[in-house]
């Protein structure tokens, strides 16, 4: 995983609220080995119905400013990877579809939430053409001269920083977890499978 | 005196096995289910030459690309059968159990949990699918996770995950007549919005709650999803432990009786805090259907199409307006009445036997205007239905009667609904394309979905049936 520090350039606009993961990548492509490329199928359907669809399959951008709840739906990762596959690397809502985020920084795709009138602004930066710098070091996104500040999970950031492999880092703990185990069969001996 | 917990304390509180100062917890997993697409997560394990830590606690079924025609049949697309052989190579290669398209025992992977006794009270259980929610019917800690994560479970049983907030929705009153808990959990998405959820793991409580079945508990829990939440669940009682007893995995004998006990204390405390709470009144809520391709859109039947005009700002207009234009409706059209190209019975959502009964009720002895597959959630739900006479019900009445699998709600098995078609559907999404590309989802209850059958429209199902 490459590690994510700071992020400068131009980006592209999704406003439309509720993006589901189905429209990310529709499910009949989930088949697919990752080795295809998964950029192919990003926006797969909505990319094919309009000629204008800002986002494209072969890395137009690196930042996606989306609206509101933006990766609802289907758990799917593929989701991701073709975000990923594309070359975006951080996207920037007001909110996001919680099983999105998770799968977003175990592939060090950054998603940074804004508050409603941050998100505008940055948004209205991004509308006039306006580059834009994400520096998750200091949490904050700069947009026309302005600084607006991001919360983000320690944990995430830490992970994302460090471009750390989550099994790895588990794997420090491996004495926690070997007692935490070990302690079941006397704790909770009905919960293993009959 | 200790502090009042909530039930998602209750069980979280006894799974962290490491807890950072910043807030995340290292939580233990009792069970890891997984299917036919959970192929990404083991390549990633295998991408690291890693092993599974707890094959024994890992259970695959297949169900997202089995098609639901005659099992006789080989599967025709060879992606598809590729994704389903794969899952029993890596069950052999681990060593884990598996139910494979053949087994007596395969279904949709949230049927078949509960129904082998896998899915219990206060366990925590992941799956890499967003309706793990369903789970939580049994006052299980479950939710739906992706192949990134899914593959650290592989590997070491654990996943790193902060607690969210809590929110607990509380339906009191009764249901009324051909109301279900699929209307029920319609209302509250509408309600609270498909974001409503986000962040916050829900406790559903109240009267009507606690007088439902299982089966139903299940539904309400299986849509948390779609309210934005990766997690839902119903304190576990006197329902949950007689539905439980004697399934082939739960706890048997002196074990099952200490289970019992320890269950009966998971319940959220008198004075548990709640981040949020949302009260809604069973009585209220009317056979819903969804007008839209955002599954917050549900109405009642006897409802209209809204009107982008009537919006209280321009944002939300267009966004009425793009889905009115998805969906092929007008503004202030009467739902009901709506013309209705075919219908789909079946999914994780509304595919048990409860589900099937329901259905069959409103069928019986009528006939179908329209096509329409129904199909059970699972090999044992086909099987109990075959007894109770429901199979010739429904194709009496001119439906298909497949072979159980996740089939129309995702059409990653054949099984689309056409372009431009609009189909009355028991599965769980209405999104742009779900069931197909230019697909029309409308989602409601079982028997709202066989009176659309039989009409041919959307229709209330207390006008067809009273």
């Amino acid at each position: 995983m490459t590690p994510f520090t700071v992020l400068s350039g131009s980006a592209v606009l999704l406003e439309q609220a509720n993006i589901d993961t189905d429209q990310i990548i529709p499910a009949r492509f989930l088949r697919r080995p990752r080795s295809d490329g998964y950029n192919n199928f990003l926006f797969h359907d909505l990319r094919g119905a309009d000629a204008d669809f800002p986002l494209s399959a072969t890395g137009n951008t690196e930042i996606l400013v989306a609206g509101e709840n933006f990766g609802c739906g289907s758990s799917r990762e593929g989701a991701v990877y073709a975000l990923a596959d594309a070359g975006v690397r951080c996207v920037i809502a007001p909110s996001f579809g919680d099983i999105f985020g998770s799968n977003a920084s175990g592939n060090g795709l950054l998603t940074v939430v804004l508050a409603a009138d941050a998100w505008s602004a940055v948004r209205d930066a991004v509308a006039g053409g306006a580059e834009i710098t994400v520096d998750l070091r200091r949490q904050h996104v700069r947009a026309a001269n302005t600084e607006y500040r991001f919360e983000i999970d320690p944990f995430r950031k830490q992970r994302l920083l460090r471009g750390v492999d989550d099994i790895a880092l588990t794997l420090e703990s491996a004495d926690d977890i070997d007692n935490f185990e070990a302690n079941i069969p006397s704790m909770r001996a009905w919960s293993i499978p009959g | 005196m200790a502090q009042p917990l909530t039930l998602l304390d209750k069980i979280w509180n006894a799974h962290v096995i490491v807890a950072r100062d910043d807030g995340t917890h290292l939580l233990w997993i009792d069970r890891h289910l997984v299917h036919d697409g959970s192929f990404h997560a083991f390549g990633i394990l295998h991408r690291d030459g890693r092993a599974m830590r707890r094959p024994d606690l890992t259970f695959g079924v297949a169900d997202h690309y089995v098609p639901s025609h005659a099992r006789t049949l080989p599967i025709e697309d060879p992606d598809a059968a590729r994704l389903v052989a794969h899952l029993g190579e890596n069950a052999q290669r681990h060593g884990f159990d598996v139910m494979g398209m053949h087994d007596p025992r395969q279904g949709i992977v949230h049927v078949v949990g509960p129904e082998q006794g896998l899915t219990l009270p206060g366990v925590t259980l992941v799956c890499g699918d967003s309706h793990t929610a369903t789970h939580g019917a049994f006052g299980a800690l479950a939710f739906g996770i992706g192949a990134t994560e899914a593959a650290h479970v592989l590997a070491t049983q654990t996943l790193w995950q902060r607690k969210p907030r809590q929110m607990r929705i509380i339906i009191d009153g009764r249901l009324g007549p051909h109301v279900s808990a699929k209307d029920a959990i319609l209302a509250v998405i509408a309600r609270i919005g498909a974001a409503g959820g986000a962040g916050h793991a829900i406790e559903y409580a109240g009267t009507a709650v606690q007088s439902m079945s299982m089966e139903a508990r299940m539904t309400l829990c299986n849509m948390t999803i779609e309210a934005g939440s990766r997690t839902g669940m119903v304190a576990p009682d006197d329902t949950t432990f007689a539905w439980l007893r004697g399934r082939p995995r739960a706890p048997r004998a002196t074990q099952w009786e200490t289970a019992v006990d320890a269950w009966r204390s998971l319940r959220s405390d008198p004075d548990a805090f709640f981040d949020q709470e949302v009260w809604m009144d069973a009585d209220a809520i009317a056979p819903t259907v969804t007008w839209g391709t955002s599954p917050d859109t549900g109405l009642p039947i006897t409802g209209h199409v809204p009107n982008p005009d009537d919006a209280p700002d321009r944002a939300t207009a267009d966004r009425i307006a793009a889905q009115i234009a998805y969906m092929g409706l007008e503004p202030n059209q009467a739902l009901d009445g709506i013309k209705v190209d075919r219908i789909f019975i079946g999914s994780c959502t509304n595919g048990r036997i409860d589900d099937l009964r329901a259905a069959a009720a409103v069928l019986r002895g009528r006939k179908a205007a329209i096509p329409g597959r129904v199909v059970a959630g699972s090999t044992p739900v086909k099987r109990q239905a075959e007894r109770e006479g429901l199979d010739r019900v429904f194709t009496a009445a001119g439906l298909v009667w497949g072979e159980p699998g996740c089939s129309s709600c995702t059409g990653m098995n054949g099984d689309v609904v056409p372009p431009g078609e609009r189909c009355a559907a028991t599965s769980n999404r209405n999104f742009v394309g779900r069931q197909g590309p230019g697909s029309r989802t409308h989602l409601m209850s079982p028997a709202m979905a066989a009176a659309a059958a039989v009409s041919g429209t959307l229709h209330d199902v207390r006008r067809l049936v009273t």
